[in-house]
């Protein structure tokens, strides 16, 4: 009876006691905050992740006060953008932080993704958190490609009419397959209300999902870094990586600093130029949605101009789609295709650096490219661009495995 | 190893690279607006408000975001600029019903509130400039920035009637070369110019009424952010201070 009573009575440990008893708040803030370990030669490509999350809440907070004024309707739809953009209070700078948000999130996962590819951070033990991270990347293109619908400019009804019909090029099921995407026989006011759904809740909560599991297989395995070496492979006695830091406070100081520098290039595009000359936001989508005329020339927005391109080299349009979706899957088996045993750059040999080095300028050119007719030069440039991206990665297992490697050291590199 | 500012900075060559204005055939002479010149606006209003509202409207420009956004009274702007409209929180609607400009011109003519951004100032200014005599066409004049538009030299008034000289290129076919005079107007070719340029100004403002806004905020955001970044710094060293 007693015992009970101490029980239920006043907890000697406090607040934070009745919590824990209830919930594991301090094991969680130890585990992936306070005594989670992270290499102490984190360089500038490691900011990417954090810069991410950072977009993905301005993102989301700035979408839920967009969605509080936006109709999705064919009849509506634009004017309501209008709307938001005069008349609701403070409606112009929500909505070109959620324009400008969404090109900035393409630019930094990008670059995300390719430190993975400098550092070798697919490798094992991460090869599920590359994996997730390119589940993430897909669910971010669905989630940009619905959201562009929504103000139904120009550029809006004909870029999706374009990408929605490259369906239409698989065999005996394509047609009915983009009736099904479209939910009627052209893009309509029924095509923008599913979008509407599909990008302000059903790719958010995945989105949301997948980003939550990539921390925790993170976490799980460790960060890599710079030098590709496995810090937990040098403990102290006490257990502490001697090359690690704990996240809070070392990292989170770190990262702040960051943070505001970026803010400091997003506010810079958003308060003084919100269009970035036509490439965030399309001059064609200034004029509402036209059924009956297309814009002279129809771009898909920046982010996804390199698989355009790559879509548009190819004449024959079954086999541009089916090399546009190679293209953006194959990067899914890079864990496999990659034999090199080193991960970091740094100690890789001149193939690997050569062949990444003309993969990173082939992806720009082809997003350059993108955006250009696809007429003379420009397609052949398109194919030539196209063979180095696809050779680059079917042509891994070869150069990676003959590949000559420098040593690699114990202990990460680090000068104060 | 590949640096990241390396990477970056060919990254945003390739955002800052040529813009996608494409202007078919004719070269653009820039506009040479100046959307912070108020004074400019204002006669930009008025002519907006005389000659093109009869057919078009700006159905997202409210009046009394005018009057705020140019710095005049709502008096001023229901004697000066509201013809049709009751209220100043009413937008910019055409005198002209939509049905019956669409059975005369065969489409009815184009909002205006957004027209700079979809098309540039360069662009209106040029279509503004650029009309010349056509004896084929159904409104005797056609465009030289816009081949086939079914707007009439509604400012014939003013700037007069001009030719168009072509020069027959091989291979490329008729090439515009340069405008002459056939009629002259109410203006001297300067004044008209001017008169063009203030119209493009309101039409660049009303296109995007909150820019001023935003680039007066910028600034502050800015100022803000330089101080938190010296501070966060400060912070990071004396925290990362016992590692080595």
């Amino acid at each position: 009876m007693a015992r009970i009573e101490s029980e239920i009575g006043t907890p000697k440990g406090g607040f934070m006691k009745w919590i824990d008893d209830r919930f594991p708040f301090t094991e969680t803030m130890k585990a992936h905050a306070t005594e989670y370990y992270a290499s102490k030669n984190f360089n500038i490509w490691y900011i990417f992740g954090v810069l991410a999350t950072v977009v993905l809440v301005i993102q989301l907070v700035t979408g839920i006060f967009l969605t509080m004024n936006y109709k999705p309707s064919s009849a509506e739809a634009f004017a309501s953008v209008e709307y938001i953009m005069r008349d609701v209070e403070w409606g112009w700078l929500i909505r070109y932080m959620h324009s400008t948000g969404a090109s900035f999130f393409f630019i930094i996962v990008y670059l995300h993704m390719f430190r993975a590819m400098l550092y070798g951070s697919y490798k094992k033990p991460r090869e599920l958190i590359w994996i997730i991270g390119m589940l993430i990347f897909f669910v971010l293109m669905a989630e940009a490609f619905a959201g562009y619908l929504l103000p139904w400019g120009q550029m809006s009804y004909w870029g999706a009419q374009v990408i929605i019909s490259l369906f239409g090029a698989i065999p005996f099921v394509g047609e009915t397959l983009v009736e099904y995407i479209r939910g009627d026989y052209s893009i309509s006011d029924i095509t923008l209300n599913r979008f509407f759904a599909l990008h302000v809740v059903a790719l958010p909560l995945a989105l949301i999902a997948l980003v939550f599991v990539h921390i925790v297989a993170l976490h799980h395995v460790g960060s890599n870094n710079p030098d590709g070496i496995e810090i937990k492979y040098h403990k102290g006695p006490d257990g502490i990586p001697f090359d690690g830091v704990a996240f809070h406070p070392y990292h989170t100081s770190k990262d702040l600093v960051y943070i505001i520098a970026f803010l400091m290039v997003f506010s810079f595009v958003m308060f003084f130029a919100p269009e970035m000359g036509g490439y965030f936001l399309e001059h064609a989508n200034f004029e509402p949605a036209n059924t009956m005329a297309t814009p002279e020339h129809i771009a898909p927005v920046w982010y996804f101009t390199p698989f355009y391109a790559i879509l548009r080299a190819v004449p024959n349009k079954l086999w541009g789609a089916i090399l546009m979706a190679g293209a953006v899957l194959l990067p899914l088996f890079l864990p496999w295709l990659d034999r090199c045993r080193v991960k970091s750059i740094r100690y890789r040999g001149w193939i690997y650096k050569s062949a990444l080095g003309i993969f990173a300028i082939s992806f720009l050119v082809l997003g350059w490219l993108g955006v250009q007719p696809a007429e003379g030069k420009y397609v052949l440039m398109a194919r030539i661009f196209s063979v180095l991206y696809f050779g680059f990665f079917l042509l891994m297992p070869y150069y990676t495995a003959i590949d000559k490697t420098k040593p690699v050291p114990d202990r990460v590199v680090y000068h104060g | 190893m590949v640096k990241a500012g390396t990477f970056i900075a060919a990254l945003a060559a390739l955002i800052f690279s040529a813009p996608v204005f494409a202007a078919a055939g004719a070269k653009l002479e820039p506009a040479g607006n100046d959307v912070d010149n108020i004074v400019s606006l204002q006669r930009g209003a008025r002519n907006f408000m005389n000659y093109c509202s009869g057919c078009h409207s700006a159905r997202y420009v409210r009046f009394n975001s005018v009057a705020k956004g140019l710095g005049l009274s709502e008096d001023q702007v229901i004697e000066n600029l509201m013809f049709n409209a009751e209220k100043t929180f009413e937008t910019i609607l055409a005198s002209m019903p939509a049905a019956d400009s669409a059975r005369w011109f065969g489409r009815t003519p184009p909002d205006l509130s957004l027209m700079a951004r979809a098309r540039g100032t360069d662009y209106i200014y040029n279509y503004l400039k650029g009309f010349y005599l056509d004896p084929e066409s159904p409104t005797g004049v056609d465009n030289i920035v816009l081949a086939g538009t079914s707007m009439p030299h509604v400012l014939w008034e003013l700037q007069g009637f001009q030719k168009a000289v072509f020069d027959e290129i091989p291979k490329q076919g008729r090439v515009f070369e340069h405008f002459e005079p056939f009629s002259t107007g109410s203006l001297s070719a300067e004044e008209y110019d001017s008169f063009v340029r203030d119209t493009v100004n309101f039409m660049e403002y009303v296109a995007e009424p909150v820019r001023s806004t935003r680039r007066k905020l910028g600034v502050w955001v800015l100022m803000y952010l330089t101080v938190f970044l010296v501070v966060a710094s400060m912070l990071k060293k004396q925290i990362w201070k016992d590692v080595s």
